[in-house]
């Protein structure tokens, strides 16, 4: 089937099927009809295709609000993650779960002190018998507070350089040690949540790569992160957004030539980045894969998003700061210029990787974790 | 939709690329744009003979190679990242035009690199107007055709010495084409031409400023290390990759769908036209003082992207013509 008549398809399936439902019951059915693991292999419950087919099913799924934003994490990183690195028992048992809606799964990078350079993270497994013993906190983990499963990265070693003493777990949040506390964001919303690690026993058999090599298959999570990102993997439709082109058409007076032009402003970047998006996709297909370049793609989404925002915002006028939609519109806007890399970090990426510029000069490759100063210093 | 190249487009490419690379590289085009006629009759020749690029619009029985608006881009991609001097682009506009006008005549002497021509909306800015043999003339309502030596000609000193202009004055001369739909036709396929050359200078500035990144050290370190750069290439490549969407996006429409071509057209022009003369402007800007000097080769980008951006009219009509389009 070429991509336009599997895209025909999928946009049948879901002016059908797309509608308010439970999370876990829709996903089952997504998997049933095979929109669920699209790019996964068939072996562990996936449908064997390329992403060029994820992001046409995501381009046509960005017309309905389908209930899915709880499993992002897990489909877009935590899943991926353990197909690239992950043991074929933790395939096996982790996979078709995640694609049918049985589990939830969060990402648990992120602390308080180590965001951008979440190598210099604290959090710490401890040999224990034939396990492992977790003690620290993590922080922005979005869908915890309904997370079966936690992809968890620890510190296992303070006597080598930081990227060197990382290692990587599937953690069970249903455990007691693990206390969830929801953080709210700068909209009201508590989007995300911090969370607590008190001697948390992980077995040795959830351990996801090598001991000592979690940075290399972190690094493989944010690839994919930023790839899930940019493809708009269980991102939220389009339909009901109150600053889309489309209801700025509507609310806004089109004869202003400066709105006019604005307006024009917005379909061009938009447009730009979609097509960036789509050939990404094509390449994909064509066996090229995109890489480091996702990062580019990202960065591109997150300032046309706060472009877009700030320009709803500013054309409504006063409206803009009582309009609920609006108000959070304008609000979220910031979250993903932030989350999954800010836009410093995905420009330095570009740029390393991209560009092959050379890197900053830096003093914490060499230096033991114990001895290197990290987080916030007074 | 088809936005990466086929094998045998980057075949096309890598032939192209290695042969300007040979017969016209900067200092070559330095050396061109200086001279009396201003670039090189002999790299033209061979442009259209061995390459057969003049004629690669032109439809086969005209003698020309037939392909498409894809293949075109693909070459004036090349072209503009050599920074080519001469009337390629100036051709390759009057070859669109007789083609969709279906005027047999001409095309054979394109095709076969015997007739230099050219095309110009306003009589007082013709690119290449002094090197032409042909002229043709957008009145708005009209395309007609003028044989260069019934015009008169004035040359004009334009910022971009690789492209030069003249004023012409000409006669009415014979009428090409009046039919509203074939003129907004050309006039899209040209502005995605351009587009495609200004993709080529968007590269081939970037790469130069990132090539010098690498080497050139300050405070000890690579410039290419500091942030303040960095951060800048990366914009600068996310232009080049959005650039190169669009381009890919409104050639495939000239090739193959006709309803999205004026849109894809005036968006080609809109992003395009501003992304490469904003990269060009940071690829001198980052060079810092020698940039500015008339030796080194950054301010030869810099006034193609100025020159280009303005090839087709104000931009803003392009914005204008989206407007439309979109119903705003």
């Amino acid at each position: 089937m070429n991509l336009d008549e599997y895209r025909r398809e999928a946009r049948a399936w879901l002016a059908e099927n797309a509608r308010e439902d439970d999370p876990k019951a829709f996903m089952a059915r997504l998997h049933d009809a095979g929109y669920s693991g699209i790019t996964w292999p068939e072996q562990w419950g996936g449908q064997g295709l390329t992403q060029a087919e994820e992001r046409a099913f995501a381009a046509e799924a960005r017309h309905h609000n389908l209930p899915t934003y709880v499993f992002s994490i897990g489909l877009g990183m935590c899943g991926p993650t353990i197909l690239d690195r992950g043991s074929d028992e933790q395939r096996a048992r982790f996979l078709r779960p995640l694609l049918r809606g049985e589990h939830v799964w969060c990402q648990l990078f992120s602390e308080p002190g180590a965001g951008s350079d979440v190598a210099s993270l604290q959090t710490k497994a401890e040999r224990d018998g034939d396990g492992w013993v977790v003690n620290g906190q993590k922080v922005w983990t979005s869908v915890a507070q309904h997370a079966d499963w936690g992809l968890l990265l620890a510190r296992t070693d303070v006597d080598v350089p930081k990227h060197k003493g990382l290692t990587m777990f599937a953690v069970d949040m249903h455990h007691p040690g693990v206390t969830v506390k929801p953080l709210k964001d700068m909209t009201g919303h508590a989007r995300f949540n911090e969370i607590f690690f008190d001697d948390v026993n992980i077995p040795d058999a959830d351990r996801i790569g090598e001991v000592n090599d979690g940075w290399g298959v972190a690094v493989t999570t944010l690839l994919h992160e930023r790839l899930s990102i940019s493809a708009g993997v269980g991102m939220s439709g389009q339909r009901d957004n109150p600053v889309s082109f489309e209801a700025l058409r509507d609310r806004l007076d089109t004869a202003d030539p400066y709105v006019r032009d604005q307006l024009v402003e917005l379909h061009i970047r938009s447009r730009a980045l979609s097509l960036f998006n789509q050939r990404l996709s094509q390449e994909t297909r064509a066996g090229v894969f995109p890489g480091a370049r996702g990062s580019a793609a990202k960065l591109l989404l997150a300032e046309l998003t706060m472009f877009q925002a700030d320009l709803a915002t500013s054309l409504a006028g006063p409206d803009a700061v009582t309009d609920d939609g609006l108000s959070q519109a304008i609000a979220l806007a910031p979250a993903l210029a932030l989350g999954g890399g800010t836009n410093e970090i995905m420009r330095n990426i570009v740029g390393d990787r991209v560009l092959g510029l050379p890197p900053e000069p830096r003093v914490d490759k060499t230096v033991p974790f114990k001895d290197l100063k990290v987080g916030t210093q007074s | 939709m088809k936005l990466v190249l086929s094998q045998e487009q980057q075949d096309l490419r890598a032939a192209v690329r290695s042969f300007l690379a040979a017969a016209s590289p900067l200092a070559q085009v330095r050396r061109d744009m200086e001279s009396p006629d201003g670039y090189s009759r002999e790299v033209y020749a061979r442009l259209s003979g061995e390459l057969g690029l003049t004629g690669l619009i032109v439809p086969e029985e005209y003698g020309g190679a037939g392909a498409g608006h894809a293949e075109l881009a693909v070459v004036l991609e090349e072209t503009g990242a050599a920074l080519l001097p001469g009337p390629f682009l100036a051709t390759t506009f009057a070859a669109i035009a007789l083609s969709r006008a279906g005027e047999k005549e001409l095309l054979p002497g394109i095709a076969d690199g015997s007739l230099v021509a050219t095309y110009a909306a306003d009589p007082g800015h013709v690119p290449n107007g002094m090197e032409a043999g042909l002229i043709l003339l957008d009145s708005g309502d009209e395309l007609r055709a003028v044989p260069a030596e019934e015009a008169a000609r004035e040359p004009l000193e334009p910022l971009d010495l690789t492209r030069r202009q003249a004023r012409v004055t000409a006669p009415p001369g014979r009428l090409v084409t009046d039919d509203p739909a074939t003129l907004a036709a050309i006039r899209d396929l040209q502005a995605v031409a351009l587009a495609a050359e200004q993709l080529g200078v968007i590269r081939a500035a970037l790469e130069a400023i990132v090539a010098y990144a690498k080497v050139r050290v300050a405070f000890g370190r690579y410039i290419g290390s500091y942030q303040g750069v960095k951060h800048k290439l990366a914009d600068m490549h996310g232009k080049l990759e959005q650039a190169e969407s669009i381009v890919r996006y409104a050639a495939w429409a000239g090739d193959e769908s006709p309803a999205d071509l004026p849109e894809a057209a005036a968006l080609a022009q809109a992003y395009v036209g501003r992304a490469c003369f904003e990269v060009a402007r940071d690829h001198l800007l980052l060079h810092g003082g020698i940039g500015f000097t008339w030796e080194h080769d950054a301010h030869l980008y810099y006034k193609r992207a100025k020159a280009d951006e303005v090839l087709l009219g104000p931009p803003r009509r392009h914005r204008t013509r989206l407007a439309e389009l979109l119903e705003l």
